[in-house]
């Protein structure tokens, strides 16, 4: 059996025997509830399997912060610098000699990081959906596909091969699929999964490029290696990869930008974003999960595990950044006309994403440089944070009053004081108000465009502003604003299993932005002091401020200023309160083009023409044979004509030759 | 470890099965048979494993040879290495699932099951033999009972749908016949034996007119493009257990030659074609999946997808490295299970709902989960998700066809990744249209999969989830074999 699974157990016994089972136990609790849940969930497990899920994802997440605490307080330094550490690693498809496709577990800062911020937000998420989604009819493939998104969310930041990632970065995708089109009858619900499920196939389309780029001239799939071969400028591997050339464009940056297409599918970066509001029609924790917290920040979590090859490209980095500024800007102004409070919050979370990639795209590599990494990876988990708490929020909401749409809300503050405090606590950590957690992580972001690129932070800065107008908006639409007039009985918030969540994380969402995260990640693995500059401060806040007043003054109370103001800008809001018309775009693109000038002519053409051509064959082969047949009669007079026309035919012919 | 078991058992169940009365005997003697070919296909596998382990390196293991007709230079001479192991291996998973799904064949039943096991006998007749003009002879073996199986046992246009197979696959029979003769009398000494054409050196001229034949006359079965039309006829109109053997096996019957003879033995041929059969088998890569996003029928769904995913088995072929050429045999096994479980589900949705329009379905999850999920797992798996077969097969093609460095080959590679997202929309849309949506009154009724479906289900994803979740081992059991034929045509 040993030769069958060729484990190479490299440092599990360095690290200590148990921490490699705590290590390998992390993913395999989530797959272990998605394959017992999956299997017998329906006949055994119907009641108790919210409880049986959660229960192992706790262990899980307890595991996720024992190794996390290892590996940042113990073990993870040397000399002072965190050092990448592979404890397990086994060959999984060998495709030549330096090219295969190893599983294995890669600690560094980042996946640790990951570790923690996956595993905790989707026990939330777990506990939380004990009581919003009791009662469902498929309860247990609830839980289970959630075991299964947590699974593969958790391979892909451990991943230590590129093409470990992509694996799990599918599967990821398709548990996504499956969480979306979770309620199945709705005819929405099936084609957002479809819509999400293509689009980021399209761009993994890219992803798959990309890495077949690389393992070419990096000879290897291995993500140490290839980082190695990769960034060292007199290396054979990347001078030819440099040198090599595509329409004026080296290969490394091709590369790089497919890699990119695919994280930005995964993101739901501008253009390839279209699928993120629809995913919406999933279970709300679910989006709280998936559509917020964890999966769509891989796009980030790709570009920050090739970081060091990214640097090696400027035009690489380039595209990130701008991508990302184009994602930020363009989300925050679809974010402030939208009324479905669930689609406010996936452009909001678009929008905040962009602002990590631009960071990522700003970035240096090594020292004070760095800061554009380390804020990104700061954003990344504080967002975490107060963008599941503000989904779960949204839960408690839509739970209440059975409506997605704030025109059904208003005045809600009364009827759901745990859910009005802890939302707004949430708004003020994304408008960055200090001190709460999205404060020190956009100070940093906004810091490192400062030095980086003035364009680019005049445009964060005018978003963060927009990020506090259209927040706020949606804070005041649901908890204030008109008077909520209840029909029939009214049922109050959920009980302590939904509030829990909300109350942790958000005490998460206040707290989180006092830890030194330099500390800890960085671009190097190196200790990076970020110092707080007072006087770079002043301008966020205060656009933030102006951005919360202002929602203030038109949304508290009802009155008729947000449609005096949308009429004002009637086309420009029009434009994007249809969303810039991207939807109807691709639409075209999909339907027009590639169904009816591509797939309909594909069909028709096999059908017709080379069937037709099968069938011709066929056809006269049996008209010859009718037509031959007719000679064989068996009568005598008949084949003398025959003879006769023969000879005379000779004849004629032997005549004008000889002639 | 004797052969000669693999064609000797069908070959005796076949016999008890004609001496069994009543259709509930024929069925168990059937199933006895086709569970016996499983373990003995088991067997093999492992032992084979075992001879490798413990250092047997010569080419071909478990060689038998008879002489069967001297004076033509014809021996009876069988011998397996990995590549034929692993067809050996994915025909016995094929068969016990066809048998199993076929329980409810009422009409001719002992004929039925006869054919059945008659295609089995020339499958593994032919992925042993090491004999030119016997594995001629198992190749026809397994074309006769197809015509018979669509003609007799199927639906809608079966007459023409099975003279058009059964005539096109002629064609294709009669291109190798030629081209076997012309290796048989174009080599320095007269004779159909593999191993020995495989160590003369055949003249440049021979090779360039005997490719071809041999490459098309084999790539019929497999739907090399543009002589791919039987594939969504002969599978529409056949029954279910037809169209699994069909697709699951015969198409691989092609494949297999491709490689074996044609490629194997004209090295110099396969280098003069290569470009031709890439530019073919991309077309027929995307063309199958564009053609595919329009059907309507659930059964031309599958087979216009299985143009498509055969195509990546010729690619495979054409691109001529080790990793490709690996990647082809694993697409093969992959798609042979794939396309057979593919089959059998919509088979069991057929018989429920009585249509197999998409349009006319939708929320068969409600009633019938087990099918359901059947089909969520195959479709995942046909669209290359990780963790299921599909996935291992495609990306060794596409890592073995870009270590070719040229644009031509770079631009076939693309052209031929594009199609996970073609593919990607078609099942999706499938799956979505019958599993998903509000369900129609009429279907509420419906009943889940009996024992014997999923029995045939379980067996069939458990083969794709074991290449999809540890591929390793039908990986050391192809590459050394794939290497053997990949240094033969870089001229070692």
């Amino acid at each position: 059996m040993n030769e069958f699974l060729q484990i190479k157990l490299l440092g599990i016994f360095s690290l200590g025997m148990n921490l490699g089972w705590a290590l390998l136990m992390i993913p395999l609790l989530p797959l272990l509830g998605f394959l017992s849940l999956g299997l017998f969930g329906k006949k055994y497990l119907k009641q108790s399997a919210g409880i049986f899920a959660t229960l192992l994802l706790a262990a899980s997440a307890f595991l996720s912060l024992h190794i996390a605490y290892g590996y940042f307080f113990k073990y993870g330094k040397l000399e002072g610098a965190y050092q990448k550490i592979i404890p397990i690693q086994f060959t999984w498809l060998q495709f030549s000699p330096g090219l295969s496709i190893d599983l294995g577990i890669l600690l560094d800062p980042i996946s640790v990081m990951m570790l923690v911020v996956v595993t905790f937000i989707s026990l939330m998420v777990h506990i939380y959906s004990l009581a919003y989604m009791k009662g469902e009819e498929r309860y247990p493939t609830y839980y289970s596909f959630l075991g299964l998104f947590t699974f593969s969310m958790l391979g892909l930041v451990m991943a230590s091969n590129i093409f470990q990632l992509y694996i799990f970065w599918e599967l990821v995708g398709v548990s996504s699929f499956l969480l979306i089109g979770y309620y199945y009858d709705r005819p929405s619900a099936v084609a957002a999964c479809k819509k999400a499920f293509i689009i980021t196939r399209f761009a993994d389309l890219g992803f798959l490029i990309g890495i077949l780029i690389l393992s070419f001239y990096g000879g290897t799939l291995d993500f140490n290696s290839l980082i190695e071969k990769l960034t060292s400028t007199n290396s054979t591997e990347f001078k030819t990869i440099a040198s090599a050339s595509f329409v004026g464009i080296s290969a490394l940056t091709w590369a790089l930008v497919l890699v990119f297409i695919g994280g930005a599918g995964k993101s739901a970066l501008f253009p390839l974003h279209v699928w993120l509001p629809d995913a919406m029609e999933g279970p709300t924790p679910v989006s709280a999960l998936i559509h917020a917290a964890t999966m769509v920040v891989a796009g980030v979590f790709l570009v920050a595990r090739l970081f060091p090859v990214f640097s090696m490209s400027e035009v690489a980095l380039k595209v990130v950044s701008i991508i990302g500024i184009i994602s930020a800007l363009f989300a925050a102004v679809i974010a402030c006309t939208q009324t479905d409070i669930k689609r406010v919050l996936a452009y909001s979370t678009m929008s905040q994403i962009g602002f990590m990639m631009f960071s990522l795209g700003v970035s240096g590599q090594a020292g004070e440089s760095g800061l554009g990494f380390t804020a990104a990876m700061f954003h990344l988990f504080t967002h975490a944070l107060f963008k599941a708490l503000l989904f779960l929020g949204a839960g408690s909401v839509i739970h209440f009053i059975h409506s997605n749409e704030m025109k059904d809300m208003g005045g809600l503050r009364k009827y759901l004081p745990i859910t009005h405090i802890t939302f707004l606590i949430a708004c003020l950590a994304i408008s960055g108000m200090p001190p709460f957690a999205g404060f020190f992580s956009k100070e940093e972001i906004l810091l490192a465009a400062y030095h980086h690129n003035a364009t680019i932070y005049w445009i964060a800065l005018a978003t963060s502003g927009l990020t506090s107008f259209y927040m706020f908006r949606l804070y005041f639409s649901i908890f204030w604003n008109k008077e909520y007039i209840a029909h029939g009985e009214v049922h109050g918030e959920g009980g302590f299993v939904m509030m829990m969540p909300l109350i942790l994380l958000s005490l998460g969402a206040a707290a989180a932005g006092f830890i030194p995260f330099g500390h800890f990640v960085t671009a190097d693995g190196n200790l990076l002091e970020s110092a707080f500059h007072l006087q770079f401060s002043i301008a966020p806040v205060a656009l933030g401020l102006l951005g919360i007043f202002t929602a203030m003054w038109m949304y508290k109370k009802q009155n008729n200023r947000p449609d005096t103001i949308a009429h004002s800008m009637n086309s420009f809001y029009k434009l994007a309160y249809h969303k810039f018309y991207l939807d109807e775009l691709y639409l075209f693109v999909t339907k027009k083009i590639l169904f009816n000038l591509i797939g309909k002519p594909a069909a028709w053409f096999d059908k017709n023409v080379v069937n037709g051509l099968v069938n011709a064959t066929g056809n006269s082969t049996v008209f010859i044979s009718e037509k031959m047949k007719g000679f064989q009669s068996g009568k005598v007079q008949q084949y003398a004509i025959y003879f006769l026309a023969g000879v005379i035919g000779l004849a004629v012919l032997f005549i004008y030759i000889w002639k | 470890m004797n052969l000669t078991l693999l064609i000797l058992l069908p070959l005796l169940t076949a016999v008890v099965i004609l001496l069994m009365r009543s259709s509930v005997q024929v069925k168990w003697s059937a199933l006895i048979g086709a569970s016996a070919q499983f373990i003995l296909a088991l067997i093999l596998f492992f032992t084979f494993r075992k001879e490798r382990a413990l250092g047997n390196a010569s080419q071909m293991l478990f060689e038998i040879q008879y002489k069967w007709f001297p004076s033509w230079h014809i021996s009876f001479h069988l011998g397996v290495d990995g590549i034929s192991v692993a067809m050996i291996l994915l025909t016995a998973f094929v068969v016990i699932a066809g048998v199993l799904v076929s329980w409810n064949v009422e009409k001719m039943t002992k004929e039925f099951y006869l054919l059945l096991i008659l295609l089995s006998l020339g499958a593994y007749g032919f992925f042993i033999s090491l004999d030119l003009f016997i594995l001629f002879f198992f190749l026809e073996i397994a074309v006769i009972p197809k015509y018979l199986l669509i003609g007799i046992w199927g639906s809608g246009k079966k007459e023409y749908a099975a003279n058009k197979l059964a005539l096109m696959l002629m064609g294709g029979s009669a291109l190798v016949l030629v081209g076997l003769l012309g290796l048989y009398f174009g080599g320095n000494e007269n004779t159909f034996d593999l191993l020995l054409l495989s160590k003369m050196k055949i003249p440049i001229m021979v090779q360039k007119i005997c490719f071809p034949l041999l490459f098309v006359g084999f790539g019929v079965f497999t739907a090399l493009f543009p002589f791919h039309t039987w594939v969504p006829d002969g599978h529409s109109s056949a029954p279910t257990a037809g169209s699994m053997f069909l697709a699951g096996i015969s198409m691989k019957l092609g494949g297999y030659g491709c490689l074996r003879v044609a490629t194997y033995l004209m090295p110099e041929g396969a280098r003069e074609y290569a470009n031709i059969i890439i530019v073919l088998s991309t077309i027929a890569i995307l063309y199958g999946a564009f053609a595919t996003m329009m059907q309507k029928d659930l059964k031309y769904i599958n087979a216009y997808s299985s143009v498509s995913h055969c195509g990546f088995v010729l690619l495979g072929i054409g691109m001529l490295t080790k990793t490709a050429i690996a990647g082809a045999v694993m697409q093969m096994v992959s798609h042979g299970l794939m396309t057979a479980l593919f089959f059998a589900v919509i088979g069991m949705i057929y018989e429920r709902t009585h249509t197999r329009e998409v349009n006319e379905m939708g929320g068969l999850i409600k009633v019938m989960p087990f099918i359901t999920t059947v089909l969520f797992i195959v479709g995942l798996c046909s669209l290359g998700l990780p963790g299921l077969s599909g996935f291992v097969a495609e990306m060794t093609v596409f890592m073995g066809s870009w270590q070719n460095p040229d644009p031509f080959h770079r631009v076939a590679t693309i052209a031929a990744c594009m199609s996970i997202v073609v593919t990607a929309v078609y099942i999706l849309r499938a799956i979505g249209q019958t599993a998903m949506g509000p369900i129609n009154d009429r279907y509420l009724s419906l009943q889940d999969a009996k024992w014997n479906e999923k029995l045939a289900a379980i067996i069939l994803i458990a083969g794709i989830i074991a290449i999809g979740i540890a591929p390793f081992w039908l990986n050391d059991l192809v590459t050394p074999a794939a290497e053997v034929i990949m240094q033969k045509v870089a001229g070692k």
